[in-house]
């Protein structure tokens, strides 16, 4: 991934920064920037979400593209917020502690980097509520 | 609008083709379909050519025009054009091809699809894959495509009565068919045991639970009904043409384990056709994973949504149950050179129509094809008749 294609999504990466319709109400993470309720009626402005969440469903990823390879086993989930929107993001904790219906939370951390000398990807992922 | 048929079908053997490039596989299955339709070069009108990623599998864009080149189309002008969606490419090109034919505008046409996979490593290769799903939002979390269909499956298994066995059996029963089958890359028979005993790709799926790496291009003319007898005694009309999308994020889709386009093409596509379930005789779904064909089955209606384990595992979906699935060995066993994959499932149902495929041949008159993009995003469906 090119910086300024990461760099353009910092504040949706490290602190969950989405969107809301304002016509509508509703929330959407990733962001939108046109509600498909709404369409041009709708009227788009950030939202930043509380982090918190439940698994919907999950997996343990044992074989990995080049850049995830050196990470494998991790748990990778679909999380719903609290507020209503669904995001894939990894479940940082031991693989056999994760199960459907766990609530989680958001937390900064490092993702991925480009080779050993490229851009590090920081961005969110989710841990188990104590 | 006019009525379709298809006149000629030609394949590559699918499979790891070290000793062949690109375009060579292409010219190869092109050659092999004309040959099958009886029309020379030069009396094709244009060409359709389903390909996911040649950008980045070979390192060439503009394929339309190279494979009208090779194909020896160059001199004679023929407008070839190149269509893109995923895994769903080939169907979607064949899709492109019965239109431009329905609509009156070209009429001998030329649908193909190609991919040459095996030139780069396995680790580029699941990068490039799971660029069919968002990579802004999936791929950057780590989401691999064997990883994604994982989650379908776990959410599936959470919520209906699957057993890990019974998922199991749709490759069993796959590699069964792909032993019959002279094109396919496996056709070695295996057992419950191989699957539950491969290694773990993504939680539950293992192994042999994912379709393969693949080299393979496949191609089939289209023509008016009306002009198919001037060419071939056995013509297979296009009885109905649908596609449908959704989201391209499998975590925004309203049901995890619902592939909504397919509903939705299924549905259109018995629609057209003014058919029913009953009326289909054999289908060729996109198993790209086991669990992949287990919903297919069930979101084209052809069972409640928790039964086709069940069915599966029953042997209903064998080659000599009620309603065979993927006879050519599906992605499976058969390979998936993932843009061609759409058109071999044409070529396999139009060869049981004309009673041509020997070992694995079935008693069909009508078959349905139902080819994914992504996970999910686009689904093409289209169904032939004899």
């Amino acid at each position: 991934m090119s910086v300024s294609r990461f760099w353009r999504k910092i504040p949706q990466r490290y602190n969950l920064v989405g969107t809301q319709c304002t016509t509508c109400g509703r929330h959407f993470f990733p962001p939108r920037s046109l509600c498909p309720d709404c369409r041009r009626s709708g009227n788009i402005v950030d939202h930043k979400y509380t982090g918190e969440g439940t698994v919907v469903t999950y997996t343990v990823i044992r074989s990995a593209s080049d850049q995830f390879e050196h990470t494998t086993p991790y748990a990778l989930a679909v999380v719903e917020l609290d507020e209503g929107p669904r995001l894939t993001t990894q479940i940082a904790c031991p693989i056999e502690d994760v199960a459907i219906g766990m609530r989680v939370k958001s937390v900064f951390r490092r993702v991925a980097a480009d080779g050993e000398s490229g851009t590090i990807h920081y961005g969110t992922k989710f841990v188990p509520v104590e | 609008m006019r009525d379709v048929a298809v006149i000629g079908v030609g394949c590559t053997e699918f499979g790891e083709h070290w000793g062949t490039s690109f375009r060579d596989l292409f010219v190869k299955a092109g050659a092999l379909a004309l040959e099958d339709a009886g029309v020379t070069g030069e009396r094709i009108d244009a060409l359709y050519v389903g390909n996911m990623s040649a950008g980045r599998f070979v390192e060439q864009e503009h394929i339309g025009a190279l494979i009208a080149d090779y194909a020896g189309l160059a001199t004679n002008n023929t407008p070839s054009t190149r269509v893109e969606a995923a895994c769903a490419s080939g169907g979607l090109a064949f899709r492109q091809a019965v239109i431009a034919v329905a609509s009156g505008m070209e009429d001998i046409v030329v649908a193909a699809g190609v991919e040459k996979m095996t030139d780069v490593g396995t680790g580029a290769s699941v990068d490039m894959l799971a660029s069919a799903a968002d990579r802004e939002w999936e791929g950057f979390a780590g989401a691999t495509f064997p990883g994604l269909y994982a989650m379908i499956a776990n959410d599936y298994m959470h919520r209906y009565p699957l057993t890990r066995e019974q998922l199991a059996q749709v490759a069993v029963k796959n590699h069964e068919n792909g032993a019959k089958n002279p094109i396919a890359q496996f056709r070695n028979r295996i057992t419950v045991d191989t699957v539950l005993n491969s290694s773990l790709v993504a939680d539950p799926l293992r192994l042999f639970d994912c379709s393969p790496i693949t080299d393979g291009a496949a191609a089939v003319v289209v023509v008016p009904l009306e002009r198919a007898r001037e060419f071939t005694d056995s013509p297979v009309r296009v009885l109905a043409s649908a596609q449908a999308s959704d989201t391209i994020a499998l975590h925004d889709r309203r049901d995890i384990s619902t592939l909504d386009a397919s509903v939705a093409a299924g549905k259109r596509a018995f629609a057209q056709a003014r058919l029913t379930h009953k009326d289909i005789d054999m289908l060729e779904v996109h198993d790209c994973f086991t669990i992949a064909e287990i919903c297919a089955i069930e979101d084209l209606g052809f069972c409640k949504k928790g039964e086709a384990g069940r069915l599966t595992a029953d042997g209903a979906t064998a080659l000599d149950g009620e309603i065979p699935v993927n006879t050519s060995g599906g992605l499976k066993a058969c390979g998936h050179p993932v843009g061609a994959t759409g058109i071999k499932q044409i070529y396999e149902i139009v060869s049981q129509l004309r009673g041509e495929a020997a070992g694995r041949q079935v008693d069909a008159e009508i078959g349905m094809a139902h080819n994914v993009g992504g996970t999910g995003a686009t689904v093409v469906v289209h169904i032939l008749g004899a």
